[in-house]
Protein backbone atom coordinates (compact mmCIF):
# COMPACT_ATOMS: atom_id res chain seq x y z
CA UNK A 1 0.00 0.00 0.00
CA UNK A 2 2.81 2.09 0.04
CA UNK A 3 2.75 5.13 -2.53
CA UNK A 4 -0.58 4.75 -3.17
CA UNK A 5 -2.94 8.06 -3.36
CA UNK A 6 -6.06 6.23 -1.97
CA UNK A 7 -6.22 2.42 -1.25
CA UNK A 8 -9.63 1.01 -0.43
CA UNK A 9 -9.71 -2.62 0.80
CA UNK A 10 -13.10 -4.10 0.87
CA UNK A 11 -15.43 -0.46 1.88
CA UNK A 12 -18.59 -1.30 2.84
CA UNK A 13 -21.15 1.44 3.53
CA UNK A 14 -25.19 0.95 4.68
CA UNK A 15 -27.78 3.58 5.14
CA UNK A 16 -29.95 1.66 7.76
CA UNK A 17 -30.94 -1.70 6.21
CA UNK A 18 -30.19 -0.67 2.62
CA UNK A 19 -26.10 -1.99 1.61
CA UNK A 20 -24.79 0.82 -0.75
CA UNK A 21 -21.30 -0.05 -0.67
CA UNK A 22 -20.73 -4.25 -1.00
CA UNK A 23 -17.12 -4.13 -0.73
CA UNK A 24 -15.26 -1.58 -3.14
CA UNK A 25 -11.16 -2.58 -3.65
CA UNK A 26 -9.93 0.29 -5.27
CA UNK A 27 -6.73 1.97 -6.02
CA UNK A 28 -5.42 5.47 -7.07
CA UNK A 29 -1.54 6.23 -7.63
CA UNK A 30 -0.22 10.23 -7.16
CA UNK A 31 -0.67 11.51 -10.32
CA UNK A 32 -3.73 9.39 -11.85
CA UNK A 33 -6.60 10.35 -13.29
CA UNK A 34 -9.51 7.99 -12.46
CA UNK A 35 -12.91 8.79 -13.65
CA UNK A 36 -15.86 6.23 -12.03
CA UNK A 37 -19.10 5.01 -14.26
CA UNK A 38 -22.21 3.66 -13.28
CA UNK A 39 -25.06 3.94 -13.84
CA UNK A 40 -26.90 6.30 -11.14
CA UNK A 41 -27.80 4.40 -7.47
CA UNK A 42 -24.63 2.37 -8.00
CA UNK A 43 -23.05 4.05 -5.43
CA UNK A 44 -20.41 6.02 -6.82
CA UNK A 45 -20.63 9.13 -5.55
CA UNK A 46 -21.29 7.67 -1.73
CA UNK A 47 -17.96 6.02 -2.35
CA UNK A 48 -16.45 9.61 -3.62
CA UNK A 49 -17.94 10.65 -0.08
CA UNK A 50 -16.37 8.05 2.18
CA UNK A 51 -12.47 9.32 0.93
CA UNK A 52 -12.95 12.49 2.76
CA UNK A 53 -15.01 11.40 5.50
CA UNK A 54 -18.28 12.81 4.30
CA UNK A 55 -20.09 9.46 4.98
CA UNK A 56 -18.64 7.05 7.35
CA UNK A 57 -17.65 3.33 6.48
CA UNK A 58 -19.46 0.38 8.10
CA UNK A 59 -16.89 -2.10 6.92
CA UNK A 60 -12.91 -2.40 5.13
CA UNK A 61 -9.97 -0.09 5.56
CA UNK A 62 -10.05 3.27 3.44
CA UNK A 63 -6.24 4.73 3.18
CA UNK A 64 -5.17 8.70 1.91
CA UNK A 65 -1.87 8.75 1.52
CA UNK A 66 -1.15 5.78 3.47
CA UNK A 67 -3.24 6.80 6.61
CA UNK A 68 -6.19 5.94 7.44
CA UNK A 69 -9.58 8.11 7.18
CA UNK A 70 -11.30 9.50 9.48
CA UNK A 71 -10.10 6.82 11.98
CA UNK A 72 -6.88 5.18 13.44
CA UNK A 73 -6.62 1.68 14.91
CA UNK A 74 -6.28 0.13 17.48
CA UNK A 75 -5.25 -3.37 17.61
CA UNK A 76 -8.44 -4.96 15.29
CA UNK A 77 -10.39 -1.76 16.26
CA UNK A 78 -11.52 1.16 14.41
CA UNK A 79 -11.79 4.67 16.52
CA UNK A 80 -13.52 7.47 14.75
CA UNK A 81 -11.02 10.62 15.16
CA UNK A 82 -11.53 13.65 16.88
CA UNK A 83 -14.02 16.38 14.64
CA UNK A 84 -10.35 18.56 14.48
CA UNK A 85 -7.80 15.83 13.42
CA UNK A 86 -10.59 14.82 10.53
CA UNK A 87 -10.73 18.37 9.40
CA UNK A 88 -7.45 18.47 9.37
CA UNK A 89 -7.20 15.42 6.80
CA UNK A 90 -9.90 16.94 4.98
CA UNK A 91 -7.34 19.98 3.72
CA UNK A 92 -5.63 17.76 2.32
CA UNK A 93 -8.18 16.44 0.17
CA UNK A 94 -10.78 18.81 -2.18
CA UNK A 95 -14.09 18.06 -3.32
CA UNK A 96 -16.02 19.47 -6.03
CA UNK A 97 -20.06 18.93 -5.87
CA UNK A 98 -22.80 18.71 -8.44
CA UNK A 99 -24.61 21.66 -7.22
CA UNK A 100 -20.91 23.72 -6.61
CA UNK A 101 -22.05 24.56 -3.10
CA UNK A 102 -20.51 28.09 -3.22
CA UNK A 103 -21.32 30.23 0.08
CA UNK A 104 -23.66 32.39 -1.34
CA UNK A 105 -22.89 35.50 1.12
CA UNK A 106 -19.21 35.51 0.14
CA UNK A 107 -18.09 37.10 -3.16
CA UNK A 108 -16.17 34.61 -5.42
CA UNK A 109 -12.25 35.97 -4.00
CA UNK A 110 -14.28 35.39 -0.35
CA UNK A 111 -15.12 32.07 -1.20
CA UNK A 112 -11.89 30.82 -2.40
CA UNK A 113 -9.77 32.84 0.81
CA UNK A 114 -12.23 31.88 3.10
CA UNK A 115 -10.75 28.00 4.19
CA UNK A 116 -6.57 29.44 3.32
CA UNK A 117 -7.37 32.34 5.80
CA UNK A 118 -9.83 30.39 8.53
CA UNK A 119 -8.19 26.85 8.57
CA UNK A 120 -4.25 27.47 7.19
CA UNK A 121 -4.32 30.53 9.04
CA UNK A 122 -2.62 32.12 5.90
CA UNK A 123 -2.46 36.05 5.78
CA UNK A 124 -5.37 37.62 3.96
CA UNK A 125 -2.76 39.35 1.28
CA UNK A 126 -1.28 35.93 0.61
CA UNK A 127 -4.74 33.67 -0.14
CA UNK A 128 -5.76 36.86 -2.13
CA UNK A 129 -2.70 36.77 -3.93
CA UNK A 130 -3.07 33.39 -4.73
CA UNK A 131 -6.94 33.70 -5.19
CA UNK A 132 -6.17 35.81 -8.13
CA UNK A 133 -4.18 33.61 -9.45
CA UNK A 134 -6.29 30.72 -9.54
CA UNK A 135 -9.59 33.19 -10.81
CA UNK A 136 -6.67 33.74 -13.61
CA UNK A 137 -6.23 29.79 -14.23
CA UNK A 138 -10.07 29.25 -14.34
CA UNK A 139 -10.93 31.86 -16.72
CA UNK A 140 -12.78 33.84 -14.03
CA UNK A 141 -10.17 36.78 -13.09
CA UNK A 142 -13.08 39.66 -13.74
CA UNK A 143 -15.25 37.92 -11.57
CA UNK A 144 -13.38 38.59 -8.29
CA UNK A 145 -16.00 40.80 -6.57
CA UNK A 146 -19.02 38.59 -7.81
CA UNK A 147 -21.68 36.86 -5.84
CA UNK A 148 -22.22 33.34 -6.95
CA UNK A 149 -25.82 33.91 -7.60
CA UNK A 150 -24.59 36.77 -10.14
CA UNK A 151 -22.53 33.95 -12.01
CA UNK A 152 -23.44 31.25 -14.23
CA UNK A 153 -24.22 27.93 -13.40
CA UNK A 154 -20.31 26.90 -15.37
CA UNK A 155 -18.57 29.96 -13.51
CA UNK A 156 -19.51 28.87 -10.20
CA UNK A 157 -18.48 25.68 -10.60
CA UNK A 158 -15.34 26.95 -12.08
CA UNK A 159 -15.15 29.11 -8.58
CA UNK A 160 -16.17 26.28 -6.86
CA UNK A 161 -13.01 24.48 -8.02
CA UNK A 162 -10.57 27.37 -7.42
CA UNK A 163 -11.87 27.60 -4.09
CA UNK A 164 -10.98 23.52 -3.16
CA UNK A 165 -7.35 24.43 -5.08
CA UNK A 166 -6.75 27.00 -2.59
CA UNK A 167 -5.90 24.37 0.11
CA UNK A 168 -2.95 23.11 -2.24
CA UNK A 169 -4.43 19.93 -1.93
CA UNK A 170 -3.05 16.44 -3.42
CA UNK A 171 -6.18 14.70 -4.24
CA UNK A 172 -9.13 16.24 -6.29
CA UNK A 173 -12.50 15.16 -5.78
CA UNK A 174 -14.93 15.62 -8.20
CA UNK A 175 -18.80 14.45 -8.01
CA UNK A 176 -20.42 14.93 -11.07
CA UNK A 177 -19.03 18.36 -11.58
CA UNK A 178 -21.24 18.83 -14.89
CA UNK A 179 -23.98 17.13 -14.48
CA UNK A 180 -26.00 20.47 -13.03
CA UNK A 181 -25.70 22.49 -16.15
CA UNK A 182 -26.29 23.78 -19.05
CA UNK A 183 -24.91 21.40 -22.01
CA UNK A 184 -23.04 24.81 -23.53
CA UNK A 185 -21.21 25.50 -20.20
CA UNK A 186 -20.01 21.87 -19.48
CA UNK A 187 -17.30 22.72 -21.70
CA UNK A 188 -15.28 25.27 -20.11
CA UNK A 189 -15.57 23.26 -16.31
CA UNK A 190 -13.90 20.03 -18.13
CA UNK A 191 -11.42 22.48 -19.48
CA UNK A 192 -10.09 23.57 -16.86
CA UNK A 193 -10.31 19.95 -15.18
CA UNK A 194 -8.11 19.01 -18.43
CA UNK A 195 -5.65 21.57 -17.18
CA UNK A 196 -5.50 19.83 -13.85
CA UNK A 197 -5.58 16.45 -15.31
CA UNK A 198 -2.49 17.18 -17.45
CA UNK A 199 -0.98 19.50 -14.46
CA UNK A 200 -0.25 16.06 -12.54
CA UNK A 201 -2.99 16.69 -9.47
CA UNK A 202 -4.71 13.62 -8.66
CA UNK A 203 -8.11 13.44 -9.20
CA UNK A 204 -11.00 11.13 -9.25
CA UNK A 205 -14.10 11.88 -11.11
CA UNK A 206 -17.83 10.57 -10.99
CA UNK A 207 -19.05 11.30 -14.24
CA UNK A 208 -21.73 10.89 -17.07
CA UNK A 209 -18.87 12.78 -19.65
CA UNK A 210 -17.62 9.46 -21.44
CA UNK A 211 -15.57 11.45 -24.00
CA UNK A 212 -14.11 12.92 -20.52
CA UNK A 213 -12.84 9.98 -19.22
CA UNK A 214 -12.00 8.98 -22.54
CA UNK A 215 -9.85 11.37 -23.43
CA UNK A 216 -8.17 12.26 -19.57
CA UNK A 217 -9.04 9.30 -17.73
CA UNK A 218 -5.67 6.90 -17.19
CA UNK A 219 -8.28 4.47 -15.56
CA UNK A 220 -11.76 3.78 -16.08
CA UNK A 221 -13.66 2.47 -13.07
CA UNK A 222 -17.19 0.78 -14.04
CA UNK A 223 -19.52 0.35 -10.73
CA UNK A 224 -22.94 -0.95 -10.03
CA UNK A 225 -24.70 -2.34 -7.38
CA UNK A 226 -22.46 -1.36 -4.83
CA UNK A 227 -19.46 -3.71 -6.65
CA UNK A 228 -16.56 -2.62 -8.56
CA UNK A 229 -17.20 -4.64 -11.94
CA UNK A 230 -14.42 -3.84 -14.12
CA UNK A 231 -11.68 -0.89 -14.44
CA UNK A 232 -9.08 -0.43 -16.90
CA UNK A 233 -7.49 2.43 -19.41
CA UNK A 234 -10.30 3.59 -21.32
CA UNK A 235 -9.33 2.36 -24.55
CA UNK A 236 -9.81 -1.04 -23.36
CA UNK A 237 -12.64 -0.35 -21.09
CA UNK A 238 -15.12 1.74 -22.97
CA UNK A 239 -14.14 -0.26 -26.59
CA UNK A 240 -14.24 -3.51 -25.83
CA UNK A 241 -16.35 -4.08 -22.18
CA UNK A 242 -16.14 -7.68 -20.64
CA UNK A 243 -18.82 -7.42 -18.65
CA UNK A 244 -22.81 -7.95 -20.01
CA UNK A 245 -23.82 -4.71 -17.46
CA UNK A 246 -20.56 -2.46 -18.28
CA UNK A 247 -21.67 -3.50 -21.89
CA UNK A 248 -25.68 -2.24 -21.28
CA UNK A 249 -24.77 0.69 -19.51
CA UNK A 250 -22.20 2.30 -22.36
CA UNK A 251 -24.78 1.30 -24.82
CA UNK A 252 -26.93 3.32 -22.74
CA UNK A 253 -25.06 6.13 -22.45
CA UNK A 254 -22.77 6.77 -25.73
CA UNK B 1 -64.86 57.64 2.87
CA UNK B 2 -66.20 55.89 6.05
CA UNK B 3 -62.65 55.29 6.69
CA UNK B 4 -61.66 59.14 6.46
CA UNK B 5 -64.49 60.16 8.26
CA UNK B 6 -63.80 58.03 11.21
CA UNK B 7 -60.24 58.89 10.96
CA UNK B 8 -61.26 62.66 11.52
CA UNK B 9 -63.58 61.81 13.98
CA UNK B 10 -60.95 60.19 16.18
CA UNK B 11 -58.90 63.12 15.73
CA UNK B 12 -60.95 65.16 16.45
CA UNK B 13 -61.41 63.42 19.86
CA UNK B 14 -57.94 63.53 20.38
CA UNK B 15 -57.41 66.72 19.92
CA UNK B 16 -60.59 68.26 22.18
CA UNK B 17 -61.33 65.82 24.73
CA UNK B 18 -59.97 67.90 27.86
CA UNK B 19 -59.20 64.45 29.76
CA UNK B 20 -56.72 63.01 27.66
CA UNK B 21 -54.59 66.42 29.25
CA UNK B 22 -52.05 67.04 26.41
CA UNK B 23 -50.62 70.00 28.61
CA UNK B 24 -49.78 67.20 31.05
CA UNK B 25 -48.18 65.00 28.49
CA UNK B 26 -45.80 67.51 27.21
CA UNK B 27 -45.23 68.55 30.69
CA UNK B 28 -43.91 64.68 31.79
CA UNK B 29 -42.62 63.48 28.49
CA UNK B 30 -38.94 64.93 28.88
CA UNK B 31 -39.27 64.98 32.80
CA UNK B 32 -35.93 63.64 34.55
CA UNK B 33 -37.80 60.31 36.21
CA UNK B 34 -39.14 59.49 33.00
CA UNK B 35 -36.04 59.88 31.17
CA UNK B 36 -34.12 58.02 33.63
CA UNK B 37 -36.63 55.17 33.31
CA UNK B 38 -36.68 55.05 29.71
CA UNK B 39 -33.29 53.98 29.97
CA UNK B 40 -34.23 51.50 32.69
CA UNK B 41 -36.65 49.76 29.98
CA UNK B 42 -34.04 49.57 27.01
CA UNK B 43 -31.29 48.61 29.31
CA UNK B 44 -34.14 45.52 30.72
CA UNK B 45 -34.84 45.06 27.41
CA UNK B 46 -30.99 44.43 25.74
CA UNK B 47 -29.63 42.62 28.33
CA UNK B 48 -32.84 40.27 28.61
CA UNK B 49 -32.36 39.81 24.59
CA UNK B 50 -28.59 39.52 24.51
CA UNK B 51 -29.06 36.77 27.35
CA UNK B 52 -32.20 35.06 25.32
CA UNK B 53 -30.35 35.49 21.91
CA UNK B 54 -26.56 34.00 22.91
CA UNK B 55 -28.79 30.90 25.27
CA UNK B 56 -31.19 30.63 22.38
CA UNK B 57 -28.17 29.79 19.66
CA UNK B 58 -26.64 27.15 22.18
CA UNK B 59 -29.99 25.82 22.72
CA UNK B 60 -30.60 25.35 19.39
CA UNK B 61 -26.91 23.90 18.53
CA UNK B 62 -27.93 21.70 21.25
CA UNK B 63 -31.01 20.59 20.04
CA UNK B 64 -29.37 19.72 16.53
CA UNK B 65 -26.81 18.07 17.92
CA UNK B 66 -26.70 13.82 17.41
CA UNK B 67 -25.75 13.23 20.93
CA UNK B 68 -28.80 12.40 22.61
CA UNK B 69 -28.13 13.74 26.17
CA UNK B 70 -27.53 17.02 24.73
CA UNK B 71 -30.61 17.11 22.63
CA UNK B 72 -32.53 16.27 25.12
CA UNK B 73 -31.18 18.59 27.90
CA UNK B 74 -32.31 21.64 25.32
CA UNK B 75 -35.84 20.10 24.76
CA UNK B 76 -36.47 20.15 28.13
CA UNK B 77 -35.31 23.61 28.63
CA UNK B 78 -37.12 24.95 25.66
CA UNK B 79 -40.29 22.64 27.48
CA UNK B 80 -39.94 24.07 30.57
CA UNK B 81 -39.50 27.74 29.60
CA UNK B 82 -42.22 27.74 27.46
CA UNK B 83 -44.56 26.13 29.41
CA UNK B 84 -44.45 28.38 32.43
CA UNK B 85 -45.79 31.98 32.47
CA UNK B 86 -42.66 34.59 32.20
CA UNK B 87 -44.69 36.53 35.60
CA UNK B 88 -44.26 33.25 37.31
CA UNK B 89 -40.67 32.87 36.80
CA UNK B 90 -40.22 36.64 37.26
CA UNK B 91 -41.63 36.48 40.88
CA UNK B 92 -39.68 32.99 41.19
CA UNK B 93 -36.57 34.85 40.45
CA UNK B 94 -37.22 37.88 42.82
CA UNK B 95 -37.68 35.19 45.64
CA UNK B 96 -34.79 32.48 44.71
CA UNK B 97 -33.04 33.55 47.94
CA UNK B 98 -35.82 31.56 49.45
CA UNK B 99 -34.42 28.64 47.44
CA UNK B 100 -30.69 29.15 47.36
CA UNK B 101 -28.87 31.34 50.39
CA UNK B 102 -25.24 31.82 48.72
CA UNK B 103 -23.31 31.18 45.57
CA UNK B 104 -20.02 30.21 45.90
CA UNK B 105 -17.24 29.53 43.21
CA UNK B 106 -15.22 26.45 44.12
CA UNK B 107 -15.03 22.52 43.95
CA UNK B 108 -18.18 20.73 43.46
CA UNK B 109 -19.03 19.30 47.05
CA UNK B 110 -15.50 20.46 48.36
CA UNK B 111 -13.87 23.67 49.28
CA UNK B 112 -15.10 27.01 48.12
CA UNK B 113 -12.91 30.20 47.18
CA UNK B 114 -15.35 32.85 47.19
CA UNK B 115 -19.12 33.37 48.34
CA UNK B 116 -21.98 35.74 47.35
CA UNK B 117 -25.11 36.14 49.47
CA UNK B 118 -27.48 35.85 46.87
CA UNK B 119 -30.00 38.72 48.80
CA UNK B 120 -26.89 41.17 47.53
CA UNK B 121 -26.44 39.52 44.32
CA UNK B 122 -30.04 39.28 43.04
CA UNK B 123 -31.81 42.96 42.95
CA UNK B 124 -35.22 43.17 41.26
CA UNK B 125 -33.34 44.65 38.05
CA UNK B 126 -31.08 41.70 37.92
CA UNK B 127 -34.13 38.98 38.82
CA UNK B 128 -36.06 40.76 35.96
CA UNK B 129 -33.04 40.31 33.42
CA UNK B 130 -32.54 36.71 34.09
CA UNK B 131 -36.12 35.67 34.29
CA UNK B 132 -36.78 37.72 30.52
CA UNK B 133 -33.40 36.27 29.51
CA UNK B 134 -33.74 32.68 30.31
CA UNK B 135 -37.77 32.88 29.20
CA UNK B 136 -36.62 34.57 25.82
CA UNK B 137 -34.03 31.50 25.56
CA UNK B 138 -36.48 29.22 24.51
CA UNK B 139 -38.18 31.04 22.22
CA UNK B 140 -35.03 32.73 20.23
CA UNK B 141 -34.00 28.67 20.29
CA UNK B 142 -36.64 27.60 18.14
CA UNK B 143 -36.30 30.51 16.15
CA UNK B 144 -32.08 30.17 15.48
CA UNK B 145 -33.31 25.89 15.22
CA UNK B 146 -35.81 27.22 11.95
CA UNK B 147 -33.21 29.18 10.74
CA UNK B 148 -30.11 26.75 10.87
CA UNK B 149 -32.41 24.34 9.31
CA UNK B 150 -33.01 26.41 6.35
CA UNK B 151 -29.79 26.10 5.47
CA UNK B 152 -28.72 24.11 2.70
CA UNK B 153 -26.76 20.72 4.07
CA UNK B 154 -24.84 21.07 1.03
CA UNK B 155 -22.99 24.74 2.84
CA UNK B 156 -21.99 22.37 5.26
CA UNK B 157 -20.57 19.59 3.36
CA UNK B 158 -18.54 22.25 1.45
CA UNK B 159 -17.15 23.51 4.44
CA UNK B 160 -16.27 19.91 5.91
CA UNK B 161 -14.95 18.97 2.38
CA UNK B 162 -12.27 22.32 2.77
CA UNK B 163 -11.35 21.14 6.20
CA UNK B 164 -13.52 23.30 8.46
CA UNK B 165 -14.11 21.91 12.03
CA UNK B 166 -17.95 21.46 13.26
CA UNK B 167 -17.75 25.00 15.32
CA UNK B 168 -16.02 26.86 12.42
CA UNK B 169 -18.45 26.35 9.39
CA UNK B 170 -21.34 26.61 12.15
CA UNK B 171 -20.02 30.19 13.03
CA UNK B 172 -18.72 31.37 9.79
CA UNK B 173 -20.97 29.23 7.13
CA UNK B 174 -24.17 27.97 8.39
CA UNK B 175 -25.09 31.27 10.97
CA UNK B 176 -24.24 34.34 8.57
CA UNK B 177 -26.85 32.61 6.22
CA UNK B 178 -29.29 31.43 8.62
CA UNK B 179 -29.72 35.32 9.95
CA UNK B 180 -32.16 36.20 7.48
CA UNK B 181 -34.66 33.52 8.46
CA UNK B 182 -33.49 34.49 11.80
CA UNK B 183 -33.60 38.21 12.40
CA UNK B 184 -37.80 39.19 10.98
CA UNK B 185 -38.81 37.07 14.22
CA UNK B 186 -36.06 38.27 16.18
CA UNK B 187 -37.54 42.07 15.79
CA UNK B 188 -40.44 40.58 16.69
CA UNK B 189 -39.10 38.91 19.63
CA UNK B 190 -36.97 41.87 20.83
CA UNK B 191 -40.41 44.79 20.49
CA UNK B 192 -42.58 41.82 22.43
CA UNK B 193 -39.58 42.08 25.07
CA UNK B 194 -39.62 45.73 25.34
CA UNK B 195 -43.06 45.77 25.97
CA UNK B 196 -43.18 42.68 28.65
CA UNK B 197 -40.14 44.34 30.26
CA UNK B 198 -42.98 46.24 31.42
CA UNK B 199 -43.73 43.16 33.96
CA UNK B 200 -40.62 44.09 36.14
CA UNK B 201 -43.16 46.53 37.37
CA UNK B 202 -44.29 43.44 39.76
CA UNK B 203 -41.24 43.12 41.91
CA UNK B 204 -40.46 46.94 42.02
CA UNK B 205 -38.56 47.28 39.21
CA UNK B 206 -38.50 51.09 38.53
CA UNK B 207 -39.32 51.30 34.76
CA UNK B 208 -41.21 53.39 32.46
CA UNK B 209 -44.84 51.87 33.05
CA UNK B 210 -44.24 51.75 37.33
CA UNK B 211 -42.88 54.90 37.19
CA UNK B 212 -45.42 56.77 35.35
CA UNK B 213 -48.08 54.78 37.11
CA UNK B 214 -46.86 55.97 40.52
CA UNK B 215 -46.49 59.67 39.11
CA UNK B 216 -50.30 59.24 38.07
CA UNK B 217 -50.78 57.84 41.80
CA UNK B 218 -50.19 60.64 43.50
CA UNK B 219 -51.21 63.63 40.92
CA UNK B 220 -54.40 61.55 39.28
CA UNK B 221 -53.56 62.07 35.75
CA UNK B 222 -54.15 58.63 35.05
CA UNK B 223 -54.67 58.73 31.30
CA UNK B 224 -51.95 61.47 30.03
CA UNK B 225 -49.04 59.59 31.84
CA UNK B 226 -49.97 56.50 30.02
CA UNK B 227 -50.13 58.53 27.27
CA UNK B 228 -46.36 59.71 28.26
CA UNK B 229 -45.59 56.07 28.49
CA UNK B 230 -47.43 55.24 24.79
CA UNK B 231 -45.64 57.55 23.55
CA UNK B 232 -42.40 56.30 24.83
CA UNK B 233 -43.06 52.87 23.77
CA UNK B 234 -44.17 53.63 20.05
CA UNK B 235 -40.81 55.41 19.74
CA UNK B 236 -38.41 53.17 21.07
CA UNK B 237 -39.88 50.46 19.03
CA UNK B 238 -40.17 52.65 15.72
CA UNK B 239 -36.18 52.97 16.20
CA UNK B 240 -35.81 49.17 16.67
CA UNK B 241 -37.89 48.79 13.39
CA UNK B 242 -35.36 51.12 11.76
CA UNK B 243 -32.42 48.65 13.20
CA UNK B 244 -34.06 45.54 11.99
CA UNK B 245 -34.71 46.61 8.30
CA UNK B 246 -30.55 48.07 8.33
CA UNK B 247 -29.88 44.41 9.80
CA UNK B 248 -31.75 42.53 6.66
CA UNK B 249 -30.24 44.40 4.53
CA UNK B 250 -26.94 43.76 5.69
CA UNK B 251 -27.72 39.78 5.73
CA UNK B 252 -29.50 40.00 2.53
CA UNK B 253 -25.80 40.61 0.77
CA UNK B 254 -25.09 37.96 -2.00
CA UNK B 255 -29.44 37.61 -2.17
CA UNK B 256 -30.82 37.81 -5.51
CA UNK B 257 -33.39 39.94 -4.96
CA UNK B 258 -33.17 43.33 -5.20
CA UNK B 259 -32.74 45.05 -2.06
CA UNK B 260 -34.94 47.61 -0.96
CA UNK B 261 -33.31 51.07 -0.55
CA UNK B 262 -32.97 52.88 2.87
CA UNK B 263 -35.03 55.71 3.58
CA UNK B 264 -31.90 57.83 3.10
CA UNK B 265 -31.29 56.56 -0.09
CA UNK B 266 -34.97 56.98 -0.86
CA UNK B 267 -34.78 60.96 -0.19
CA UNK B 268 -31.44 61.39 -1.75
CA UNK B 269 -33.12 59.77 -4.94
CA UNK B 270 -36.25 62.03 -4.72
CA UNK B 271 -34.07 65.02 -4.36
CA UNK B 272 -31.96 64.55 -7.37
CA UNK B 273 -35.19 63.77 -9.44
CA UNK B 274 -36.56 67.13 -8.41
CA UNK B 275 -33.28 68.98 -9.06
CA UNK B 276 -33.03 67.29 -12.39
CA UNK B 277 -36.93 68.42 -13.45
CA UNK B 278 -36.19 72.14 -11.99
CA UNK B 279 -33.01 72.55 -13.87
CA UNK B 280 -35.16 71.37 -17.60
Amino acid sequence: MTGLMVDAQQVHKSFGANEVLKGIDFKVSPGQVVCLLGPSGSGKSTFLRCINHLEKINGGRLYVDGELVGYRQQGDRLHELHDREIARKRTEIGMVFQNFNLFPHMTALDNIIEAPCQVKGESKAAARQHATELLDQVGLADKASFYPRQLSGGQQQRVAIARALAMRPKLMLFDEPTSALDPELVGDVLAVMRALAKSGMTMIVVTHEIGFAREVADTVVFMDDGVVVESGPPSELLANPRHERTKAFLAQVL
Amino acid sequence: MVVLVLLAMLTHLLVTNKNLGWPVVRHYLFNPIVRRVVVTTIELTILAMVIGVLLGVVLAVMRLSKNPVTSWVSWIYIWFFRGTPVLVQIIFWFNINLLIKSFSLGVPFGPTFVSWKVNSLITPFVAAVLALGLNEAAYMAEIVRAGLLSVDEGQTEAAYALGMTRLKTLVRIVLPQAMRVIIPPTGNETISMLKTSSLAYIIGVLELLRATQSIAARNLETIPLLLVASIWYIVITSVLTGGQFYLERYFARGSSRMMPSTPIQMIRANLLALGRRRRR
